[in-house]
């Protein structure tokens, strides 16, 4: 529509698309200085920015080669040294080498399971929200469905029909926990459309699409980000499960397919503490600090939760 | 000319019970003439507007706008929503608080792929709505606006359109009374200058009495009164239009004398139980002063008519006053 515009002063309107900018950088900012208000928030964004960096930086740090069980150079089990600041595993590979690479496919799996979660939840939230009438009904009883189902249950069955593989648990995640992000943005979606911008929008002949994208989402969007914030640590605790249980690609190091290997090879009862705690806390600090950011851009986003948390 | 043949609208209730919100009105606007609907909350004034503009299926009737009657395709409701637009009460949510003014004036030739000159269309609107220099307000968002701009904006938002007639639901209810009285004088210059109608929607009789040229008294789904506003407000003739204009502070200044003030016994009754024969009965004031006694029969079988002709009144009482 705009693009084919025969603009009469496009300096004009550069001028005025470099303030609408502005603004919108202003906006941003008030929302990064109620975050900032918050320690929690920001305890959780400092750790968790100090987690990226260490799985970005991984193969700089630790050569790849350092997972390869044929080129392991440690003995079997050694407790902490000064060659292997957290000990060996049972084919003498550094324990530190696997947490650090493993928190790679962890965070990899998390996040992608949630982006997958969470679209697939807003898309239907939105539209049952939106559309009502039958579709509305079914899509929400479908996600009832959803929710009540015991997840890990669903998801060891789905990924042994399914075959086990990245994507598999990728998917299967996913499955499993886009119905609570439908739940919130149905509500959410359900509020905004009882505005009377949206019966503006109506008489001005929006249809559904305009309403929904124009209106609806940029609405629903403050909230999906806490939501997802909060469901990647509870997609990592399931990835880590699905590992340990044995149902993890087995080509890939995750801190679930380390524990894996570890209570499959003996390390409980071999004392080896070294093999258990590393990827247990690191799972635990992932999770902590995905859950203090996600409390924290809640308590941001959402008005009523505002006056609690300041 | 935008208008409305024996309209309803009904709504399903729990309990399997019938709301008759609108139950046959007719109605019309032209270009050029601002007409007001009047009547209590709850009568069926926003639902009769909402139907107009298509938001609202009719169950019976229809509305017809230049003669033609309005399809229920999206594509003829489109085309037809550049014609009638929206002006509502509460400006303060009928902008969305995430738009600038720019976006949300533009936002309906956007919807209709009004490419051409958009800016410009944009500054004409906002100008003729009264907000200059126009490129001012272009990135302001609502919550930095006062009531009054924000209603110029939505206004300028149904002007960019260039409709024929605007329909505008209590358009100045929750504005300061220093606000309104520039609101409405827009809505004047509006009509004189760019012929536009409007179908202004009010509870407040002085409202109309100042800026309507016609004004239609509604009463539980139907028009009970119509006619030229000074006539209606001047010499009312249905029971319920009486009542209303006598109980307002200056009726002295409308009518000839101080009229003794009516006030109408019970509440308004529900949709769902519209009373037999005339629906004002049960509250009349003339029905319980007995001074209906010799049409009550009628009165109590017989749904009265409104009647054609310019000041019109469906009230048996009235029309066998005329007929003597």
């Amino acid at each position: 529509m705009t693009a084919s515009t025969p603009t009469p002063a496009p300096a004009a309107s550069a001028a005025r698309r470099r303030l609408a900018r502005a603004r919108r950088r202003q906006s941003l900012a008030r929302s990064w200085a109620a975050y900032r208000a918050q320690r929690t928030g920001m305890i959780g964004l400092v750790l968790l920015g100090a987690i990226v960096v260490l799985a970005i930086a991984a193969p700089v740090l630790v050569d790849e080669s350092a997972l390869s069980v044929t080129q392991a150079t440690g003995g079997r089990m050694e407790p902490p040294s000064a060659a292997f600041p957290l000990g060996t595993d049972e084919v003498g590979r550094s324990v530190l080498a696997l947490t650090l690479w493993g928190s790679r496919i962890s965070l990899l799996i998390g996040l992608t399971a949630t982006v997958v979660a969470v679209v697939i939840g807003t898309a239907v939230g939105v539209t049952s929200g939106h559309v009502g009438g039958w579709y509305g009904w079914v899509a929400l009883r479908v996600s009832d469905w959803f929710m009540v189902l015991p997840s890990l249950v669903v998801a060891i069955a789905l990924l042994a029909v399914l075959g086990r593989s990245m994507a598999t648990t990728i998917i299967v995640i996913a499955l499993v926990s886009w119905s609570g992000t439908t739940r919130l943005v149905r509500a959410q979606t359900l509020t905004v459309q009882s505005r009377p911008y949206l019966e503006r929008a109506r008489a001005l002949g929006a249809g559904h699409w305009h309403q929904m994208t124009k209106h609806i989402l940029p609405n629903v969007l403050p909230l999906v980000l806490a939501s997802a914030t909060l469901l990647v640590p509870s997609a990592i605790l399931m990835e880590s499960s699905l590992a340990w249980l044995g149902l993890g690609d087995p080509n890939v190091v995750s801190w679930g397919s380390i524990l894996n290997r570890a209570s499959d090879n003996g390390a409980v009862s071999a004392h080896a503490w070294w093999y258990l705690l590393p990827p247990g806390l690191a799972i635990l600090l992932v999770v902590l600090a995905f859950m203090m950011c996600g409390r924290a851009l809640e308590a941001v986003f959402n008005p009523r939760l505002r006056g609690e948390s300041a | 000319m935008l208008s409305a043949r024996g309209l309803r609208v009904e709504f399903g209730l729990p309990g399997g019970r019938t709301a008759r919100a609108v139950d046959g009105v007719d109605l019309e606007v032209r270009p050029g003439e601002i007409v007001a609907l009047a009547g209590e909350s709850g009568c069926g004034k926003t639902t009769l507007a909402r139907t107009l503009l298509g938001l609202e299926r009719a169950t019976g009737g229809e509305v017809a706008f230049g003669g033609r009657p309005l399809g229920r395709s999206s594509k003829a409701l489109k085309a037809y929503r550049r014609q009638v637009q929206l002006v509502l009460q509460d400006p303060s949510g009928a902008l969305n608080p995430r738009h600038t003014v720019y976006e949300a004036v533009a936002e309906g030739l956007r919807i209709h792929g009004i490419g051409d000159d958009e800016p410009a269309r944009v500054a004409d609107a906002l100008a003729r709505a009264g907000l200059r220099p126009p490129e001012r307000f272009f990135l302001a968002y609502p919550h930095e606006l006062s009531g009054g701009q924000r209603q110029r904006v939505v206004i300028a938002g149904a002007l960019v359109l260039e409709p024929s007639i605007l329909v505008a639901d209590e358009p100045v209810a929750s504005l300061d009374a220093s606000v309104r009285g520039e609101i409405l004088s827009l809505l004047l210059r509006l009509k004189e200058d760019a012929g536009l109608g409007a179908l202004v929607i009010t509870h407040d009789l002085g409202l109309a009495w100042s800026i309507a040229d016609r004004i239609a008294i509604m009463y539980l789904g139907r028009i009970v009164e119509q006619g030229p506003v000074e006539q209606v407000l001047t010499e009312p003739r249905h029971p319920y239009t009486r009542a209303l204009v006598s109980v307002l502070p200056n009726s002295a200044a409308f009518l000839d004398g101080a009229a003794e003030p009516v006030v109408l016994a019970g509440e308004l009754p529900d949709a769902s139980r519209i009373p037999g024969g005339c629906r004002f009965r049960p509250r009349c004031q003339e029905v319980a002063s007995g001074a209906a006694l010799a049409v009550l029969g009628r009165c109590e079988g017989e749904d009265p008519v409104l009647g054609s002709g310019a000041h019109a009144a469906a009230c048996h009482l009235v029309h066998a006053r005329m007929a003597a």
